[in-house]
């Protein structure tokens, strides 16, 4: 059995953001404050602006923590993306669901409807940083980051895995950001 | 350990048991029907679904107390559970679905995911924690490949995993507006295919972990989850994430080993023909590929696990599925569509899954009977 590593946390809530414990100093809060971020430290991704608010937060804390990683986007299929949350696409399937009240209001967006999966998250990532490896997007019923990582240590323990990039990504309401991802790392124990 | 299928149940409108459901497919009867004016759409729409009546009858007493989803859940798990001789307390629960009770979204009654999984795990006497599975339309792939993994970890004798997804006007008003609907029965892998039909469905398989040597049943050999890493709502154009899967699970075993594809196969223009090139990629083209789809239409989080088990069924039989709404080939590659239902070949030793989802997500499986 491996056992697994966090090399990396990238902390998010609705107005502040810490990069391995260090508070990153930020302008704003909720999206604003993301989009704040993403002009700031990102850039140069117009798909960024296409992205419902769960993305932008998977996104953005993706981009922290893997900015300035050595042969970061050469394609690979050794990481896996495998994320959590409580609500779903909960943020987002309300939008939608504001687009086909009755009558004159019908006016369905596939636009807005794609986002209404949770784990279109995941596939921005994956897409972004061309992993070709797992991505996996699960529901539970809190922040419970020793189940979290129990999820991913069992993919790394699967042919072919080596780290994931995983943790909590959830917008609980309009505006309110939870996040706290890791990029973990498989370290093959050879006591066990 | 391995992971061993020890018991299953199937709930949609073409029965209430695994083998009601696998008798009306070899008899090529399909849960297909054109509705008009459901959930207040004016566009109709061709369907599969479950009559609510009779799921909250057949529920009994408490079924007011339960979401439709809740309740097909549970009363697909109590079957499996009971055939399997399992002791629930001790096991653990895997819950797949895309939008659970997404039909009252919006209401006071509303219930999310996570937590209707709780109520779910609490109504048939799960005591650990359940874990949703929300990977889109692979979910149901991906929570049974999630149930080998927590049977490897040797801390729980089996897992329950189960599928499910009911349909409604959020869904269908959707996939109207995505204009991946059929107007009629849906035509996997045939030329005249237009796009898909939804479905609704419970299905539910219990795992069980086995000596390898030991076992006699069908075993989940291998399973691999990868991304296109190209578009959120589009399959690839080289199929690249269900080649990787397919090219995982299948390594080391013989096209002959094979008896059957059971492919995505929504009759979707872009998903039929991407399977096709991902099938030749991985040098499968010589093994039989079938689709569920013309029979349930796409139950989404059930699909995964609703087709794995009618092709063990199907397997025990001795027969490959077949594909109904299949006429002529319609894909680009040369794949051996199975038209009407065949003998699985001697030689044969099981089949393989294969799905995939919005957000470039694939999965396959490896599924053995009787050993390794």
């Amino acid at each position: 059995m491996a056992s697994v590593n966090v090399m990396r946390k990238v902390e998010i809530s609705s107005d502040a953001v810490s990069v391995d414990g260090v508070a990153l100093p930020v302008c704003g809060s909720g999206e604003a404050m993301l989009d704040w971020i993403y002009r700031t430290h990102v850039g140069g991704y117009p798909k960024y602006h296409k992205m419902d608010l769960l993305c932008k937060l998977g996104f953005i804390a993706s981009e922290l923590l893997l900015a300035g990683e050595d042969g970061r986007f050469v394609p690979r299929d050794d990481r896996a993306v495998i994320l959590f949350n409580r609500t779903g696409s909960q943020c987002d399937d309300l939008r939608y669901l504001s687009t086909i009240t009755e009558g004159e209001g019908y006016f369905p967006s596939p636009a807005v409807f794609v986002y209404t999966l949770p784990n279109i998250v995941t596939g921005e990532i994956a897409i972004r940083n061309k992993y070709y490896g797992e991505t996996s997007f699960y529901l539970i019923s809190g922040p419970d980051t020793w189940m979290m990582l129990e999820v991913a240590g069992q993919a790394m323990d699967c042919g072919g895995v080596s780290s994931a990039l995983t943790g909590w990504v959830e917008c609980p309401g309009e505006d309110k950001l939870e996040c706290m991802m890791m990029l973990a790392e498989k370290t093959v124990n050879f006591a066990d | 350990m391995t992971a061993v299928c020890a018991a299953d149940n199937i709930i949609s409108p073409l029965g209430w048991t695994t083998e009601e459901n696998i008798a009306a497919v070899l008899a090529g009867r399909s849960a297909l029907m054109p509705h008009e004016w459901a959930f207040g759409l004016t566009e109709p729409f061709v369907a599969s679904l479950v009559d609510r009546t009779a799921v909250s009858e057949r529920f009994g007493a408490y079924a007011g107390m339960y979401t439709v989803f809740e309740q097909m859940c549970i009363l697909s798990i109590r079957e499996a559970v009971s055939a399997a001789g399992i002791d629930a307390s001790s096991a653990a629960l895997v819950l797949s679905t895309t939008k659970a009770n997404v039909d009252s979204l919006g209401t006071p009654h509303y219930v999310p995911p996570a937590d209707s999984a709780a109520r779910i795990a609490a109504a048939v006497g799960v005591a650990l924690p359940p874990l949703v599975v929300s990977n889109a339309c692979i979910s149901g792939v991906c929570a049974q490949i999630e149930a080998k993994r927590i049977l490897a970890g040797g801390k729980v004798p089996a897992v329950i995993v189960c599928g499910c997804d009911v349909q409604s006007r959020f869904i269908v008003s959707g996939f109207q507006s995505f204009k991946a609907l059929s107007p009629q029965e849906c035509r996997p892998f045939d030329a005249s295919r237009c796009g898909l039909n939804l479905g609704e469905a419970a299905a539910t398989v219990v795992y069980v972990a086995k000596d390898r040597t030991q076992s006699g049943g069908w075993i989940l050999r291998s399973g691999a989850v990868r991304n296109d890493a190209n578009h959120i709502s589009g399959p690839s154009r080289t199929g690249e994430g269900s080649y990787r899967a397919l090219r995982h699970v299948t390594a080391g075993i013989a096209v002959e080993d094979l008896a059957f594809i059971s492919a995505h196969g929504t009759a979707t223009p872009y998903n039929d023909e991407m399977e096709s090139i991902a099938i030749e990629r991985a040098g499968l083209l010589g093994v039989p590929v079938n689709s569920f789809k013309g029979y349930y239409g796409h139950t989404m989080g059930a699909a995964g696990v609703l087709e794995c088990i009618l092709s063990m069924h199907a397997f025990d039989r001795g027969l490959i599925p077949a594909t109904r709404g299949f006429g002529t080939l319609g894909v680009s590659r040369p794949v051996d569509v199975s038209a009407a239902v065949r003998d699985v070949p001697p030689r044969a030793r099981g089949f393989v899954k294969l799905i995939s989802g919005f957000g470039g997500c694939n999965a396959a499986a490896l599924f053995l009977k009787g050993g390794e």
